[in-house]
């Protein structure tokens, strides 16, 4: 790698948002300055992750990088790994982060008290940093802290919102998350007493050894499973999900579009980073974690659309939504193939835009109907605030699968990968009852905002949607139809960079 | 069986405080138990790391003087220096950890009066069920 300045990309973004968490209490608390702040480091890391994703694919040389941190040489430093993928995920996780923010900011406004805005921007800030180090480290332990990191900044975000309901809803996060991380260091201290090492690839190796020898193969399976559950529960997989939709649901809508497009990712990156780097597919074919985590998906993707349907709220319908996307991306990666890998990558970056998105807009429609959260509340809002009409119109296609909508985009390369597995009549019919169920709610929630309704709108009470607002809602449209019509380099570009992960 | 347990005595009893930990942590009720279990699983894997890390007979990883001056380099006299950083760090995140969910359940406490979050649950319940039916009285009252 030549090239200098992208090789210090990786470290840099990481080390300007932990920076910018410091300086943001310090900074003076007028005109919203604090946020302003987040918002400009969010998108300086967002160029440079561009840059770095365009330095990597067009050097032509190796295409993956390792960073040694205090130039530390490789078994005893602490590394980073910068690739395709993790270039192009730092990328989504930035844009996404900094639509999220400016779509909410009004919102934000209505629901945080002044005292407290500079410490959710602090929040954001760390969260930002432990998402972007989750892409890169290239060591277990350091993946573990940065977990902990997301964990006490993800609860943190819920329970910003003054509430009796987002105290309990943070707790109840925080349980689930402590158990899962819990599990999750058990099973790193386990792995790094079987292998010596922590770093990934030179735990890859010692792994190798162990199964070529058929040595401890117990433990390894109790250290896989161990770490596959834990980071299961922190990712809301259906059995661990119970937690999602308080936490998602009453949290301020800022909060509930970073939780729900980005936390949950980054613990879905963990999960894929060990699965690919550490263990290695075939390992983990071997130990059958491909088959548990494939049945769990399916489950996940039908009880969350399940749950879904029977809510009356709709930012908890869309937060339960959120279950079965993740069964999703966990029945993509059960295929244990390289294309099964790409396209739940595809599926990750494509929910990281979508459900953003539905949560801005659902928060908009609520405004408009006078913070009003009941479905039936919202009807005939699409003529109060168009672009949020819009934007959850989009979104219910998106995540129908319509065609030329983002969600198709991944849908398709799902069903395309599974077409070598043996999987494949499970996965068809997984994805075809999916789709259906999510028609069933998204699509009566579509009808109502759309349905005119004179009485109601003489009663809104709402301010108009800010020219702010407008913009987010158009970039994430935008987002939306590239990803639903132009993916296909992107896949490509995915699946180079699952292949040197 | 019992040989090998007892060979790894001290794992075993890791293993054994990590089941009361996780135990504790999910099924407890009461949230400062519930944190007291949470300590005593990240409390057993620091034992679990320390015993990994021990090796008899040589010394914590701090150069020793050798006796015709200098220094002894030898890097086989040491014992590993990673898994004594490891629980250090650890103990850093669960002690972060801790604060924070103390400081929650505190807040808990102060809205509804309870540790308990299942009781939070339905004092929450209630006391929606109560602002509908005061609404739904309201209404009836304006409509008469």
């Amino acid at each position: 790698m030549t090239n200098i300045f992208a090789f210090n990309i990786p470290f840099v973004s990481i080390f300007l948002m932990m920076i910018t968490a410091i300086i943001t209490p310090l900074v003076p608390d007028r005109n919203r300055l604090p946020e302003k702040l987040s918002c400009y480091a969010i998108g300086i890391v967002g160029v440079l992750s561009a840059y770095l994703l365009y330095a990597l694919t067009n050097s032509g040389q190796s295409i993956a990088f390792n960073f040694a941190m205090g130039h530390y040489p490789a078994p005893w430093g602490n590394e980073l790994r910068a690739g395709p993928l993790e270039a192009v995920l730092a990328l989504v996780f930035s844009v996404s982060m900094l639509l999220s923010l400016l779509g909410n900011f009004s919102s934000t406004q209505e629901d945080i008290a002044p005292a407290r805005r500079n410490i959710f921007c602090v929040l954001v800030n760390l969260l930002t940093a432990a998402l972007l180090a989750l892409t890169y480290t290239n060591d277990l332990f350091t993946a573990y802290v940065f977990i902990e990191i997301n964990t006490i900044a993800a609860c943190s975000i819920v329970a910003v919102k003054e509430g009796a309901e987002t105290v309990r809803a943070a707790l109840r996060y925080l349980v689930m998350s402590l158990v899962g991380s819990g599990l999750v260091m058990i099973a790193i201290c386990l792995l790094y007493d079987l292998t010596g090492h922590l770093l990934m690839q030179n735990m890859h190796s010692a792994i190798q050894v162990l199964v070529v020898t058929k040595n401890y193969m117990m433990p390894l399976t109790v250290s896989l499973g161990l770490i596959t559950v834990g980071l299961a529960i922190k990712s809301a997989l259906y059995p661990f999900a119970s937690w999602l939709p308080d936490a998602h649901g009453s949290s301020t809508n800022a909060s509930s579009a970073i939780l729900s497009g980005l936390v949950l990712k980054g613990h879905i990156l963990t999960i894929i980073k060990i699965f690919c780097r550490v263990f290695g597919l075939e390992v983990i074919h071997a130990l059958r974690m491909d088959t548990v985590i494939f049945i769990l998906g399916v489950l996940s993707m039908i009880m969350g659309s399940v749950h879904a349907l029977r809510e009356k709220n709709v930012k908890r319908m869309i937060a339960w939504s959120s279950v079965a996307q993740v069964g999703y991306i966990f029945m993509a990666m059960g295929l244990n193939t390289t294309a099964g890998v790409a396209a739940a990558c595809l599926h990750i970056i494509v929910h990281a835009c979508v459900k953003p998105m539905l949560f801005t807009s659902a928060g908009g429609l609520s405004n408009a109907a006078g913070h009003k959260k009941g479905l039936h509340a919202l009807m005939g809002t699409f003529y109060v605030n168009k672009w949020a009409g819009l934007g959850l119109i989009a979104g219910a296609c998106s995540m129908m699968g319509v065609p030329a909508f983002a969600g198709f985009a991944s849908k398709l390369s799902i069903m395309l990968a599974s077409f070598d597995s043996q999987f494949v009549v499970w996965v068809i019919a997984a994805l075809a009852l999916s789709s259906v169920l999510n028609a069933l709610y998204y699509v009566p929630a579509v009808i109502v905002i759309m349905t005119h309704n004179e009485d109601a709108r003489r009663n809104f009470t709402a301010s108009a949607p800010t020219k702010l607002y407008n913009f987010t809602m158009f970039m994430f449209l935008m987002l939306n139809f590239y990803l639903g019509l132009f993916c296909m380099p992107l896949l490509r570009l995915i699946t180079r960079g699952v292949n040197v992960l | 069986m019992l040989e090998k347990l007892l060979l790894n005595h001290y794992e075993a009893a890791a293993v054994i405080l990590s089941g009361i930990g996780l135990t504790n942590l999910l099924l407890q009720r009461n949230l400062i138990k519930k944190i007291i279990g949470l300590n005593i699983m990240d409390t057993a894997v620091y034992l679990f790391l320390a015993a990994k890390g021990y090796v008899e007979g040589r010394a914590a990883p701090i150069l020793i003087q050798a006796e015709g001056g200098g220094w002894v380099t030898n890097p086989d006299v040491y014992v590993n220096p990673v898994p004594a950083g490891l629980v250090l760090t650890g103990i850093v995140v669960s002690v972060s950890v801790t604060a924070f969910a103390l400081a929650l359940t505190l807040r808990l406490y102060e809205h509804y009066g309870t540790l308990n979050i299942d009781e939070a649950l339905m004092k929450m319940t209630e006391q929606q069920e109560d602002i509908e039916a005061k609404i739904s009285q309201a209404e009836e009252d304006v409509l008469a």
